[in-house]
């Protein structure tokens, strides 16, 4: 019998629909939860706490197994290794295989490349050991004291960064494929060709997103509270609305990038396009103080960069909200000039 | 433009660059009536449709759809109109069931999906994923979303394409039952049959004019030659024997098969019998049968309607 009244909502069916297709998507399914947690178990155990590397440095001539190899060998920052040559012992030097080579005789020739970081601090060592060995003594009293703090390693870096960069790339790839992909198969103009409000359907691919979103950095957090200890200092709802307005931004740029392109390479290369170098320059994995001063402020300006130093406040420092308007300027300004342009320039047929 | 007609254009053109798709075409469809849009790939039928669907716009002409123009009463229009496009897909991964409630929700009044479901003859199918319908099943999908909000108009772009036999039949009644409710059917296709079986009228259209219109019967009638004379000989007859028949029209050759369009059999075929036996030819076979619209599109045109 004809059913009068509507008895399912439009933007709840299609938000269900959209929900469904993710679900049921193997794939979709692996890059948004699985891919985040792999990635951060990798680079968090490959970079968890263990003692300080111990710096290779190469020992050639007179006398070299004699007492400069013992007193080095009492440093633990130090790892030994004879050659028969000065030429051998360059060679070593020339591919990275040791940082320093020391030319046992008078005096002491060390040879090093001043650029590398790793060769400076083994000259600094070895010559302290040598020295100290040949009964220099150290005027003034020092103490070491080690900082282990949760909150500080490289993995609590790290994750409030692969939180953001996750967010930022599941909703441009999600939103922006589906999109495409259902213009490409007309289903987009079939739709059209029913009463279906156009902003129901951009909504509930919104509203999908959301749900996602939601369930994906309850999984990076709870992941990473309890594997590695990665602290949530700031307070639960300011996060909650942190991650919001993340995903209004991201889902933005998604919507932007499916709203015109008509083929499956064109949406590949756009995405590529707009997230590579976010990837790079956002700082997910290393801070972008480390690029050179003219990209600063281009950085600063990225909604990526915005989000992690937002999530990395939050999460690492307590921070409230109130102290990130910067940051949250940003991601809005981003989110609703996307939104903008992308309702402009939709391409419903 | 204020008429009784479900559906009436007049003057449509449409130009994609240099193409022109539609060039001042005219249509006026009564409700209730099941009209079709023949003609070959490319004569700009799909073009036609979608402007009257309002999913194109004309770039001269007028579009009156129950009386309403696209412009100012389209949300209104939508509610009452069916569509089903040519190759449109749907989500590979919902279900039939999901689908047909997806495409109920943005209906104000329409069928219960179980209903649509029934309808369409698609129960059995009813949790099975989109992607693993075969095409006939995929085809009465698209009807029954099309219908799904009870519409007074159902649109379908070639509906039975690449279809078999049994499927195309199957699609067939499913149409009639909608006009048996009273609803009208715009429909194009290529397939002359498919018109023949369902259409009370057809406009013919080749380079997006309409070059003949009226019933099946009407345009066969008024070919010149409405019967076709098929046959073979031993050895086969030459062009000359052919073209002396009594009558002949556009006398066809498929190896030493011939088709003859004539306007008499009674004068047609013992001329025939009496010029092979006096050229020492053997009939091998012949049959006639009534002209279809497939002649008529032959004889308006020069063209055969399927290049194969």
């Amino acid at each position: 019998m004809s059913s009068p009244g509507r008895r399912f909502h439009p933007l709840v069916e299609l938000t269900r629909a959209r929900l469904l297709e993710v679900a049921r998507e193997p794939e979709a399914v692996f890059w948004v939860f699985v891919f985040p947690i792999g990635m951060a178990l990798a680079l968090g155990f490959a970079f968890r706490d263990k003692p300080p590397e111990p710096v290779a440095v190469g020992i050639t001539g007179r006398a070299q197994t004699s007492e400069v190899r013992e007193s080095l060998a009492r440093s633990s920052l130090i790892k030994p290794r004879l050659f028969a040559t000065v030429e051998e012992g360059r060679a070593a030097l020339r591919t990275g295989k040791i940082a320093l080579l020391v030319e046992n005789g008078s005096p002491v020739v060390y040879w090093y490349d001043p650029t590398r970081p790793d060769s400076r601090l083994a000259r600094f060592e070895v010559n302290e050991a040598l020295q100290g060995a040949a009964g220099r003594a150290d005027r003034v009293p020092v103490r070491d004291s080690l900082v282990r703090e949760k909150g500080s390693r490289y993995i609590d870096f790290l994750l409030p960064g692969l939180l953001g960069l996750n967010l930022l790339s599941t909703s441009v790839w999600g939103i922006g494929y589906s999109i495409v992909n259902a213009r490409i198969k007309k289903t987009l103009k079939l739709m059209t060709a029913t009463p279906m409000r156009r902003h129901d359907y951009l909504l509930a691919q919104m509203l999908s997103r959301f749900v996602l979103l939601a369930l994906e950095a309850v999984i990076i957090v709870v992941f990473g509270l309890v594997v590695f200890q990665v602290p949530l200092r700031g307070s639960v709802a300011e996060f909650v609305a942190l991650n919001a307005i993340c995903g209004l931004s991201f889902t933005g740029l998604g919507l932007l990038c499916g709203s015109r392109v008509q083929t499956m390479e064109g949406v590949n290369g756009l995405i590529n396009l707009i997230l590579v170098p976010m990837w790079l320059f956002s700082g997910v994995f290393f801070s972008p103080e480390r690029f050179p001063k003219a990209l600063h402020w281009p950085i600063e300006i990225l909604p990526l960069t915005a989000a992690n130093e937002a999530l990395r406040a939050v999460m690492l420092e307590g921070r409230g909200l109130s102290t990130l308007v910067p940051q949250l300027v940003i991601l809005a300004v981003w989110g609703i000039a996307s939104y903008a342009v992308a309702l402009k320039i939709f391409r419903w047929n | 433009m204020q008429t009784g007609f479900a559906i009436e254009c007049r003057g449509l053109v449409k130009r994609y660059g240099d193409v022109t798709a539609v060039d001042g075409l005219d249509l006026a469809i009564s409700p209730g009536e099941c009209f079709g849009l023949l003609g070959p790939n490319g004569a700009g039928k799909t073009t036609t449709i979608e402007i009257l669907e309002g999913l194109n716009r004309a770039d001269s002409g007028e579009v009156t759809v129950l009386g309403r123009h696209w412009g100012t009463h389209e949300q209104e229009l939508r509610e009452r109109l069916g569509v089903s496009l040519q190759e449109s897909r749907f989500l590979d991964k919902l279900t039939v069931f999901e689908t047909l409630r997806l495409f109920r929700s943005f209906y104000r009044e329409g069928k219960d999906p179980e209903e649509a479901l029934r309808d369409l003859s698609l129960e059995e199918k009813r949790d099975t994923r989109v992607m693993k319908l075969s095409g006939g099943q995929r085809q009465r999908l698209a009807v029954a979303c099309a219908l799904t909000g009870n519409p007074a108009i159902l649109f379908l772009d070639e509906p039975t394409t690449g279809l078999d036999p049994q499927s195309r039949r199957q699609l067939w009644e499913h149409i009639r039952a909608f006009r048996a409710r009273g609803g009208t059917v715009l429909l194009t296709t290529h397939y002359m049959e498919e018109a023949e079986q369902l259409c009370d009228r057809v406009a013919i259209v080749d380079h997006g004019k309409v070059i003949a219109e009226g019933t099946p019967a009407q345009l066969i009638g008024r070919l010149r030659a409405p019967h076709i004379l098929d046959f073979s000989s031993d050895p086969p007859a030459p062009v000359g024997l052919v073209s002396r028949i009594p009558g002949a029209f556009e006398p066809r050759q498929r190896g030493n098969h011939w088709s003859v369009s004539v306007t008499s059999l009674a004068e047609a075929i013992p001329a025939l019998l009496a010029d092979l036996e006096a050229e020492g030819g053997k009939l091998e076979e012949l049959s006639t049968r009534r002209a279809m619209l497939e002649d008529v599109f032959l004889a308006l045109t020069g063209r055969e309607l399927r290049d194969e």
